[in-house]
């Protein structure tokens, strides 16, 4: 039932393409098939891999350091309150930079470089993290923090069993939302200081107005982000809520 | 001076104990002046009226309240084993990983007979989600006992039980402090319960807390009769009267 929902879903777009392609001209939005063309093209060629290679190695150096140290961060200021109003007003400051002021400074300072890339994309998704975090370690549960002080448990043990099991919502939460935010944003930084990777391509083809390429790139990263989010994410978050009574 | 090697012997002197009020500023006095000592091995029961500061206590004695006049001394190194109120288990773990997590010395044949005891064998692989209070509850008397505690506390650990399996859990308790004796402090407002598990009642007066009485029990633990049980609770209530 709900494969057959999703079937009818996708057909429904693909057909709403077909008929907008025909109101509004192939030049502008060519037909599914034509970017079909176009995409085993660039992947007979070698290209398509190179680029989403590329882009997604950007993407998981930045979604990496931008987690563990959101995590880091968010971890602290939610459980002291001193570093929670010191580190308060730099936060708010990096939640309201545009993503487009970081990234150009980072390329200012650091040169055209992937550091300068992956860096300026961390910062951009390292705020949101924290924030979540925060919140997520502002709920924990102080019975079971009061449980594992009286047993002793060694913080290690505390941090592993007690601590991130109550953050694991809160990770997968701000790990989605993540994903989507850094891979939109690693395109941005490709197409302003990077030769190569998808975001890079597209620059390409706007220059060229080669629609259709635009959307073979769009097209092929988009899946390669859903399979991830089919095949990892989904996966982990059903392991950390397996303990959780389904509803029946 | 406690001798050398006096290991489980607990002392506690209570100045007072107060919060600070949420509201106008001024402080909740909870606690009294207040001391009571428990020789190794002891069973003592601190009842009182609810309310009257018992859990407060309690967080003192395990070292979770700092902020009070007065001093608790406990043997250096001592392992607590403790019972709250709820059962205070890890809920993504099994009944079994959130023992073993916290006692992680105990035998495979040490937790044998204690899930047999408290019957929960066949609760080992469950989570505590799929857990009735009362075995949840279980669950947590057989983490404390795990891990060979010097000193037991529990604070209320069979309220809102049926009274038929508080019974039997009363029973389950008894047998595990008889086959491994431990100093052991029980808060409870039940004095029934106090008598049948203790060999000391301390009795607390209404808050701020401080002790009434402190009833020595003569044969405790041993299977009585309804009517003896109720003479010795009359005998306790009436300190509680002629405090008043």
């Amino acid at each position: 039932m709900k494969s057959l929902l999703h079937l009818g879903s996708i057909l429904l777009l693909l057909l709403t393409w077909i008929i907008g392609s025909h109101v509004i001209g192939a030049r502008l939005l060519p037909e599914p098939s034509a970017v079909a063309l176009a995409l085993v093209d660039e992947a007979r060629s070698g290209a398509l891999m190179f680029n989403l290679s590329a882009t997604l190695l950007r993407v998981f150096a930045a979604f990496a350091i931008a987690m563990v140290l959101g995590t880091v961060i968010g971890l602290l200021m939610g459980r002291n309150a001193i570093f929670d109003w010191l580190a308060d007003p730099w936060l708010i400051v990096l939640l309201n930079l545009p993503a487009l002021v970081i990234i150009v400074l980072a390329y200012i300072w650091a040169g055209l470089t992937d550091t300068a890339a992956i860096a300026a994309v961390a910062l951009n998704k390292l705020p949101v993290t924290i924030v979540t975090i925060r919140e997520g370690a502002r709920a924990l549960d102080p019975t079971l923090d009061e449980m594992a002080t009286v047993y002793r448990m060694n913080s290690a043990a505390r941090l592993l069993y007690v601590i991130l099991p109550q953050l694991a919502p809160y990770l997968v939460a701000t790990a989605r939302a993540g994903l989507s935010l850094v891979w939109k944003i690693v395109l941005i930084v490709e197409m302003l200081g990077r030769p190569n990777g998808v975001g890079f391509e597209i620059g390409a083809a706007f220059q060229l107005f080669d629609v259709t390429r635009i959307l073979a790139y769009a097209l092929a990263f988009t899946v390669v982000m859903l399979a991830i989010e089919a095949l990892l994410v989904q996966p982990l978050e059903r392991h950390v809520s397996r303990w959780r009574l389904r509803p029946a | 001076m406690s001798p050398a090697g006096a290991s489980g012997r607990l002392e506690l002197h209570i100045k007072q104990k107060s919060y600070r009020a949420v509201a106008g500023g001024g402080r909740l006095h909870v606690l009294g002046e207040l001391s009571i000592a428990l020789d190794k091995g002891q069973v003592a029961a601190l009842v009182g009226p609810s309310g009257c500061g018992k859990t407060t206590l309690l967080r003192i004695v395990t070292g979770l309240d700092h902020d009070f006049e007065g001093t608790v001394s406990l043997p250096v190194n001592c392992k607590l084993g403790v019972v709250f109120q709820e059962p205070r288990l890890l809920p993504w773990r099994t009944v079994e990983e959130n023992i073993r997590l916290i006692a992680p010395q105990a035998s495979a044949q040490s937790l044998e007979t204690l899930f047999a005891t408290l019957g929960l064998a066949e609760h080992r692989q469950h989570y505590p989600g799929a857990l009735s209070l009362g075995q949840a509850r279980r669950v947590a008397l057989a983490r404390a006992f795990a891990v060979e505690p010097d000193f037991l506390i529990l604070d209320e650990p069979f309220v809102s039980l049926d009274a038929a399996l508080a019974d039997r859990l009363r029973g389950e308790l008894s047998e595990l402090v008889f086959r491994r004796p431990v100093t052991t402090l029980i808060v409870t407002h039940n004095i029934e319960e106090a008598i049948g598990l203790a060999d000391r009642v301390f009795l607390l007066s209404s808050s701020p807390a401080h002790v009434l009485a402190d009833v020595p029990i003569e044969h405790p633990r041993k299977p009585r009769s309804a009517d003896e049980i109720a003479v010795m609770a009359n005998k306790i209530r009436g300190f509680a009267d002629s405090a008043h």
